[in-house]
């Protein structure tokens, strides 16, 4: 899905090859400020690197638009935005900003159900928690329904219960679904647990692979 | 009409009393700011002697080539005064697009007014165009002041939305619509305050002066009204050409926020 070759982003990523398959779940561990979000910034283009190439499905994204991009490669950051207005408006931002078809009710509940969101949809969203917030914010995501879902810590305002409910949610809904999931994570324990392939950066170098690439 | 009474140099000189009255008040009161309403004072009598005695060579000796140069002196000086006014670091880009606005803004709503609602002839009578022109550039400049700190703040503020937006595949005119129309609401609502107060609560300046100097009131009223109006769309023009076109700096080719 993802092929970087000899990518340099500043001196905070120095990437010589690495290979990201498809519709697989991958993780990427490492210690912070090792350049973990950084790299899934690259992916979506919210920042360009400074030497080499990265290719998606074999084409440069420097030669992709990057909204076109963004719109199949969608990026859910560590403290996610709310918007003001409900948990509906919330859910619905992402279409209305990536010019998809809205949805009905019907199915704006069942992804607060995917999520473990148990709120009114006309609730005011900037009252909830922060767990909450990013519940609401990761069932904008999925509501999208992009190719590649790039999480940068989908879970670090949850409860450790919670953190591995929602996570074996979003592990099972991408398998069902044939999506391609990375996501930077501070738990090995996560990684182990549900990454098909690990990456591991350290000081801005990627490390080594875990787990048999398919893609 | 009445006779216009013309003030004698004592008259005026009677009226510094009230700057007299301002300074024993903050002397009084303790507020150390003497100084400036002194400063005030000599600065708005000079400039107002020095710009009499200039509009009455303009008046006599009417050019076309004088009236358009001093539009470009009052555009030049508008412009630099916003920079000078907002508190604010800006961009090489954004500079050039404040004096793009404020130039395109506030000449075609002068020359409209002009040449289509006043027709006045010579087109150049520096009688009115001058007075009308700074107006426009003067309340165009005030307009746009307010539209660049409410976008540059706007962007600065909501960075984190912006980024999340763009994030979800939203183009930089989406990720920052909310905040561009904040901007340009700021900008334009005191003009459209201003409107509602007319005539009840004050009577504008251009108005009064030209009461004050014998001409009919509903003369006066006219002018005013086309005056009001046509500030509005000078302000309007001005601030939505530089929202618009001002937006776009903060961000790069690739649609990425560049601050």
């Amino acid at each position: 899905m993802f092929q970087l070759e000899n990518v340099k982003y500043q001196d905070i990523l120095d990437i010589t090859q690495l290979h990201i398959p498809s519709r697989k779940i991958t993780c990427i561990v490492g210690e912070s400020g090792s350049g973990k979000t950084t790299l899934l910034r690259l992916l979506n283009k919210m920042n360009s690197y400074t030497e080499g190439e990265i290719y998606y499905n074999n084409n440069p994204i420097s030669q992709i638009d990057s909204i076109s991009l963004r719109r199949e490669v969608v990026m859910l950051p560590q403290t996610p935005a709310i918007f003001s207005g409900t948990v509906e408006d919330n859910l619905l931002m992402g279409l209305k900003f990536s010019e998809k078809p809205l949805v009905d009710q019907k199915q704006l509940l069942n992804i607060l159900e995917i999520v473990h969101l148990n709120k009114p949809l006309k609730e005011n969203a900037n009252k909830l928690s922060g767990g909450e917030k990013q519940r609401l914010a990761l069932g904008r995501v999925i509501l999208m329904n992009p190719t590649v879902f790039l999480l940068d810590e989908p879970s670090s305002a949850l409860d450790e219960k919670t953190e591995k409910t929602i996570i074996q949610q979003l592990a099972d809904y991408s398998k069902q679904n044939h999506k391609t999931l990375i996501m930077v994570t501070h738990s090995k324990n996560i990684a182990k647990t549900y990454a098909d392939y690990i990456i591991e950066i350290n000081n801005g170098k990627f490390i080594k692979p875990k787990g048999e690439s398919n893609g | 009409m009445d006779k216009i009474i013309s003030l004698q140099i004592w008259q005026l000189a009677s009226a510094y009393i009230f700057i007299v009255l301002l300074l024993l008040i903050v002397k009084l009161r303790g507020i150390p700011r003497e100084k400036e309403i002194i400063i005030a004072s000599i600065r708005m009598t000079l400039q107002l002697v020095l710009t009499g005695y200039i509009l009455m060579y303009l008046f006599e000796n009417s050019n076309p080539v004088i009236t358009v140069l001093v539009i470009v002196i009052m555009e030049v000086f508008a412009v630099y005064n916003i920079y000078k006014r907002v508190k604010l670091t800006l961009s090489l880009k954004l500079k050039k697009i404040i004096a793009i606005a404020m130039l395109t803004g506030t000449t075609s709503s002068l020359l409209f007014f002009i040449f289509v609602v006043i027709h006045i002839s010579p087109w150049y009578d520096p009688r009115y165009f001058i007075p009308i022109a700074g107006m426009f550039i003067g309340n165009s400049m005030t307009g746009i002041s307010l539209g660049v700190s409410r976008l540059v703040d706007g962007i600065t503020d909501n960075r984190h939305l912006i980024e999340s937006a763009l994030m979800l595949g939203a183009s930089p005119k989406n990720a920052s619509r909310e905040i561009v129309n904040n901007a340009f609401d700021s900008a334009i609502l005191p003009t459209i305050n201003s409107m509602v107060g007319m005539g009840i609560v004050f009577l504008p300046g251009m108005m009064t002066g030209q009461i004050l100097s014998g001409i009919s009131p509903i003369t006066a009223i006219e002018y005013q009204i086309a005056i009001m109006l046509g500030i509005l769309g000078s302000v309007a023009l001005s601030v939505i050409l530089f929202v618009q076109m001002g937006y776009k700096t903060f961000f790069n080719n690739e649609h990425q926020l560049n601050i």
